[in-house]
């Protein structure tokens, strides 16, 4: 068991509500998650230029300040860090190709959770509001958002194993439920140079989708594939730069439902979840079908 | 409503869940009237009835609700979430929105009204009661159900009554495919009869001739060891 949580603001004037309208909903699916619990909030584009890296360094202490000073001095270009405890969000004009091999070398300590423009990204042990808590979620601004809270059923309770997973730039993904083929999804993909930072399902579920994109597919392709190539029970949320999308197994053997308002769209796994929304006696309320792609744009 | 009934009004977001679920254990007598504002889709709510009493929920209920349910009326003005009605023994549960997975699953006795759609499983391994859904089910609905009756006002999904027994379904739209061992059979008047009385009993008002009857062609009743691996 896990929750899924997601929320698409369409009125522009809620983005800055958008971190506290979305806790109640991840502490809301606190039972399903007890362990974990993470969050990835996309934002208004940085410059085309540049790249937001969410950095963690578990009970390592960083000094986030010279971290970004010492990729400035020692790479060029510029480099602004946003701290909150033992997350950092960096943001630097220079390509994942240069600041990838040199956080790895010089911090080793540290793990990169995001790339991109628009993705910030959270993911940390414990209940899901001592993390909502630890990391401010409610003070949150953006577009729109993925988060989960974790009961760990099929790998070790770590931060890494935490929701959501990452791959490429600007794309993340949510999972409730077990896939039986990860590892063959896994062999599939290390041959072709993907590289894997855990042995959680889930993340090779992302890196799948994701690689499909990378070949080519739009989202939609690449999850239509996806129903497949992914064997085993799953609702997943996905974001990336300006939709949010949703999908469950053919069994829709994991729950969902979805309100959606003139405000926003809002998803998670029950609607105790939902009651909370401004006017969500109005809302349209639905669960989605077994393998019906849903997806969302930031309009 | 006479001058005898009791209507009692909670509040869930001012009282626990299980303060409700104790009164309607405990403290109520046959004839009384319950409201419940603001389920807000919790779990769990007036499961284990056993008086006959009318319960109004007004909002959208989470898992399980009314389940378990013996002689109650329980009408729930809004959606339900998965296991609605579960193993209900007798009574109405009535949802005025849309039921999800499981609604009625192994419900053995009993009225379970669902006016919106059933999510997939409505109906699994039903034992007796009779399910009156307005709108479509999902898939694997009636799977393994033994006896009772289904009333699908709409459409019903893939692999309907797989692995049926006893329990007949009627079904007025499409239907995207049957389950093993599921068949269309012809429409008696007896049958006629069944879905105009359910119907009434659910409020609802269709021509039972638009109905066609689903039951278990009994092919799987029996090991048939020259099947091999047929099936």
């Amino acid at each position: 068991m896990c929750g899924i949580v997601g929320l698409l603001i369409k009125n522009p004037a809620l983005r800055d509500s958008l971190g506290a309208l979305t806790v109640p909903m991840l502490i809301g699916m606190a039972e399903r998650g007890p362990d974990s619990a993470g969050l990835a909030v996309f934002t208004q584009p940085i410059a085309e230029s540049d790249r937001k890296y969410s950095l963690y360094s578990g009970t390592t202490v960083v000094d986030w300040g010279q971290l970004a000073q010492a990729l400035h001095q020692q790479l060029g270009g510029t480099a602004q860090i946003h701290t909150q405890g033992n997350h950092g969000i960096l943001s630097a004009s220079l390509s994942p190709a240069v600041v990838k091999p040199w956080i790895h070398e010089h911090y080793p300590a540290v793990h990169i959770l995001s790339t991109g423009r628009t993705i910030d990204l959270y993911k940390d042990e414990g209940q899901p509001a001592a993390v909502a808590e630890r990391y401010g979620f409610s003070r949150l601004k953006g577009t729109h958002v993925v988060a989960h809270t974790r009961m760990a059923t099929e790998s070790a309770v770590t931060p890494a194993h935490a929701h959501p997973f990452t791959a490429g730039e600007d794309f993340c993904l949510v999972h409730n439920g077990s896939l039986s083929n990860p590892y063959s999804i896994r062999r599939m993909l290390e041959p072709r140079g993907i590289h894997f930072d855990t042995d959680n399902d889930t993340e090779a579920a992302c890196r799948y989708l994701e690689w499909r994109m990378q070949e080519g597919d739009d989202l939609k392709s690449a999850l239509q594939k996806g129903f497949e190539e992914l064997d085993g029970f799953f609702t997943f949320l996905m974001g990336t730069q300006d939709t949010l999308a949703l999908v469950r197994d053919a069994f829709a053997c994991k729950p969902a439902i979805v309100a959606e308002t003139d405000d926003y769209v809002a998803i998670a796994s029950e609607f105790r979840s939902l009651a909370h929304l401004p006017d969500i006696d109005h809302a349209t309320l639905y669960e989605p079908a077994p393998e019906e792609m849903y997806v969302w744009t930031v309009s | 409503m006479n001058s005898t009934t009791k209507i009692t009004p909670f509040d869930l977001t001012t009282v626990s869940l299980r303060e409700v679920n104790h009164y309607l254990h405990h403290q109520v007598s046959s004839g009384d009237q319950v409201d419940i504002l603001h389920p807000n889709g919790i779990h769990n709510l007036a499961v284990g009835l056993q008086e006959a009493i009318a319960v109004d929920i007004h909002g959208h209920t989470g898992y399980y609700a009314a389940g378990m349910n013996q002689q109650a009326s329980v009408t729930i003005h809004g959606n339900a979430g998965a296991g609605v009605a579960e193993n209900m023994m007798s009574g109405r549960v009535h949802v005025k929105g849309f039921a999800s997975v499981s609604a009625g699953a192994s419900a053995q006795g009993g009225l379970l009204v669902i006016n919106g759609d059933a999510g997939l499983r409505c109906g699994i391994s039903l034992k007796g009661a009779d399910i009156v859904v307005g709108g479509s089910v999902g898939s694997f609905s009636a799977f393994m159900a033994q006896a009772g009756r289904m009333v699908i006002c709409g459409d019903a999904g893939d692999a309907l009554g797989d692995s049926l027994y006893e329990a007949v379904l009627y079904v007025r739209g499409t239907i995207k495919s049957l389950g093993a061992d599921a068949q269309i059979e012809p429409m008696t008047e007896s049958d006629q009869a069944i879905v105009a009385n359910l119907l009434e009993q659910a409020g609802l008002s269709y021509d039972p001739t638009d109905f066609q009857r689903v039951a278990s062609a009994r092919q799987l009743y029996h090991w048939n060891a020259d099947a091999k691996q047929d099936y």
